[in-house]
């Protein structure tokens, strides 16, 4: 689950990570309020979940009232297109007024949890302000890294060793430590999946401050962090992954018409790879999960068929402890109550296939049956074009 | 011969009173394995019966802790069914009560525990399969998790993967073509693991029954490029491959844990071109894995060897 960077800027306070004093504002009045409050200059940084807002001319540094009441009231509204958000953009909602700082250097610092070593990896260059990927393409001697004990956490030593590496000032480097301790605290509390402060800068005043702040959490975790949970926000989501995951569907939206339901991650992934390969285009990427009911197939089907994209539906099941007759019986309940205008290709294989195929045939419904993925994949192809 | 579970293997099921572990352990009976008892704190003592296919009642004692289930059953393996929130104990009593494996169902574990469950376990004897995983079968012998047993067949060809329904694909399509299997194994689709492709490989590589090996893969991390590394060097026997993904978005989460492109890493053309590039044959569709592996087996005159029915 991804936050805003104002409510990434809160937790992190709790933590005593420093971050520019600041105040979220969706309204112009409320943008002009907390600058009179913060005092000029002033940061205007339009709050949207993707990276490269200032490429993008999401973030303007106001000087004077008029300019903070201009700024918020082109950003307010405005559809912001960064290389994150895909073409279609993201429109701005909320923004977030922030003290300006004099910043003497920009530094990057990152936490993940490293698949390799199964621990959890504090990185920091000295690179900061462009992305960590490109640092890593480009001069990857210049990132450092740190892997974690769980067993004691990150240790002084190791936030030191990191500040050294990177070229903190030394007389900031105290400083720069409890900020990484703070980072690494925030991150295992709040079950992080990713915690980026890019940059961190070190400012006129010899401060440690997070710039930019991006906390994406492990959605695992969630069940304990209702405060997390809390920071949700549905604007930032597609409509059909919300109406999804209430019935506990496992659901992405992509660009193609050729909407898809499958049980199994791994298995729904491969559907759309096979439907690219003979030459279509998914639609979605939605796994029913291993025990779905007839109800969750009914609204898998919803789903799918509320997308106007899909020109046609193929449902690919492997039927292991899942039965096929109970898919069977959940596509024609869904049909039967949705009425079916677009072409539908089914195959399943697995546990009681038999008497799934004679559901599904005996039905009446206009379903074209496939003997496998393959086939399946280019009949659906077919009738969509 | 196979590899982690055999007829000899002895299960306990922990949370054996759950309705889930109930039906697989039901499943496992059916099956033939060994399943000789399970835990369930505060019901130690009681006994859980199970109406089996064949007409019989198989009657499970329950203990109150791992420990105590080991002690009195003899019981090497445990497999876990409990919810995400209990699942990283569960492991680690598992770890402590000494067993030889642990096979984790459970989906939904967050990715701090299992950090801290693989600290947990430096050092000590216990090898865990999953989380998140289907769990690993034998043909013939020993079924321990959610697979449908029916489309599995004894034989001589490994299978390692990271997604359940796909290994159950990939074994169907072997089975209908009269290749069987030596041992199925899903390592599961989490991102922090007990058991990595690498291990697996090792094994099949050192079990004399196993022909050759099947690998599944899919977007995120390097575990695959690491194993076409490992395979390239010291793999005795063909490997042929498969990786989902090719048409994920970067940055979206496909339903397991671990398959995300994040920061332009882990894609499946990344993964495809290091497999193709050690030696290893990539099929081209779900729908090919079978085709794919008879064709190496073909030009590795193995096939005959390979074919166990008719």
């Amino acid at each position: 689950m991804n936050i805003h960077e104002y409510q990434g800027k809160e937790i992190l306070k709790q933590y005593g990570v420093a971050v520019p004093e600041g105040r979220v504002a969706f309204t112009v009045d409320e943008a002009v309020e907390a600058a009179g409050e913060l005092g000029l200059p002033v940061v205007v940084k339009a709050q949207i979940h993707a990276g490269g807002r200032g490429k993008a001319g999401g973030v303007k540094v106001a000087r004077s009232i008029d300019e903070v009441r201009k700024y918020a009231s082109e950003l307010l509204g405005k559809v912001l297109v960064t290389h994150q958000t895909g073409p279609e953009g993201k429109e701005v909602k909320r923004l977030l007024i922030e003290r300006g700082c004099d910043i003497k250097k920009e530094y990057y610092v990152g936490v993940v949890v490293d698949r390799s070593s199964g621990r959890v990896v504090m990185m920091a260059s000295e690179e900061g302000g462009t992305e960590i990927e490109e640092v890593a393409a480009r001069s990857p001697e210049k990132i450092f890294k740190e892997v974690i004990d769980p067993a004691v956490g990150l240790l002084p030593f190791q936030a030191r060793r990191l500040a050294f590496n990177i070229n903190i000032p030394n007389e900031l480097v105290g400083k720069a430590v409890q900020f990484m301790t703070g980072l690494y605290n925030a991150f295992v509390d709040k079950d992080c999946s990713i915690a980026e402060i890019n940059p961190l800068v070190v400012t006129g005043d010899g401060d440690i401050l997070a710039l930019d702040a991006k906390l994406n959490f492990d959605a695992n975790a969630l069940y304990r962090h209702p405060e997390i949970v809390a920071l949700r926000d549905f604007d930032e989501e597609d409509e059909k992954e919300i109406q999804a995951s209430k019935f506990d569907l496992s659901y992405i939206a992509l660009d193609g018409n050729i909407g898809c339901m499958v049980n199994g991650a791994g298995l729904a992934m491969a559907t759309m790879d096979i439907i690219k390969y003979y030459g279509g285009e998914p639609a979605n990427f939605l796994d029913v999960g291993g025990g779905a009911s007839k109800e969750k197939v009914t609204e898998a089907f919803k789903i799918i068929l509320s997308d106007p994209k899909v020109k046609g539906i193929f449902v690919n099941i492997f039927g292991g402890i899942m039965r096929c007759d109970v898919i069977a019986e959940g596509i024609i309940a869904a049909v039967r109550e949705l009425g079916l205008d677009r072409p539908l290709v089914v195959r399943l294989e697995g546990t009681n296939v038999e008497l799934g195929k004679k559901l599904l045939a005996e039905s009446g419904l206009n379903i074209t049956p496939a003997d496998s993925m393959a086939d399946g994949a280019k009949k659906i192809v077919e009738l969509v074009k | 011969m196979s590899i982690l579970v055999d007829k000899n293997t002895k299960v306990i099921t922990q949370g054996i009173t759950g309705k889930t572990a109930l039906f697989h352990a039901k499943g496992a009976l059916d099956y033939g394995t060994q399943m000789v008892g399970g835990t369930s704190p505060g019901k130690g003592g009681t006994t859980v019966e199970i109406q089996l296919e064949n007409g019989t009642t198989a009657k499970m004692p329950v203990f109150n802790t791992v420990r105590e289930a080991v002690d009195a059953t003899g019981a090497t393996a445990s497999v876990i069914y409990v919810p995400p929130a209990f699942a990283a104990d569960a492991i680690m009593e598992a770890v402590d009560a000494e067993l030889d494996l642990v096979i984790c169902i459970t989906e939904g574990i967050p990715v701090l525990d299992m950090v801290k469950v693989k600290r947990y376990m430096e050092g000590k004897k216990t090898r865990l399969i999953g989380p998140n995983c289907p769990g690993v079968i034998t043909p013939g012998e020993c079924k321990i998790g959610i697979m449908p047993g029916y489309i599995h067949m004894k034989g001589h060809v490994g299978v390692v993967s990271r997604s359940g329904t796909l290994t159950y694909e990939a074994v169907h399509q072997l089975t209908t073509r009269g290749i069987g299997q030596s041992t199925a194994v899903g390592i599961g689709g989490d991102p922090v693991k007990g058991t990595e492709f690498i291990d697996v490989l090792k094994m099949f590589n050192e079990d004399p029954d196993t022909y050759a090996v099947i690998l599944i893969g899919e977007i995120g991390g390097t575990a695959e490029e690491e194993a076409a590394e490992w395979i390239k060097a010291n793999m005795t026997k063909p490997v042929i491959g498969f990786i989902g993904g090719v048409t994920a978005p970067p940055g979206k989460r496909m339903g397991h844990a671990g398959a995300i492109i994040s920061g332009g890493k882990g894609t499946a053309a990344e993964k495809i071109a290091k497999l193709e590039a050690c030696g290893v044959r990539v099929a081209p569709t779900p729908a090919e894995i079978g085709a794919t592996l008879v064709s190496v087996l073909e030009e590795r005159g193995l096939l005959e060897k390979c074919i166990t029915r008719r």
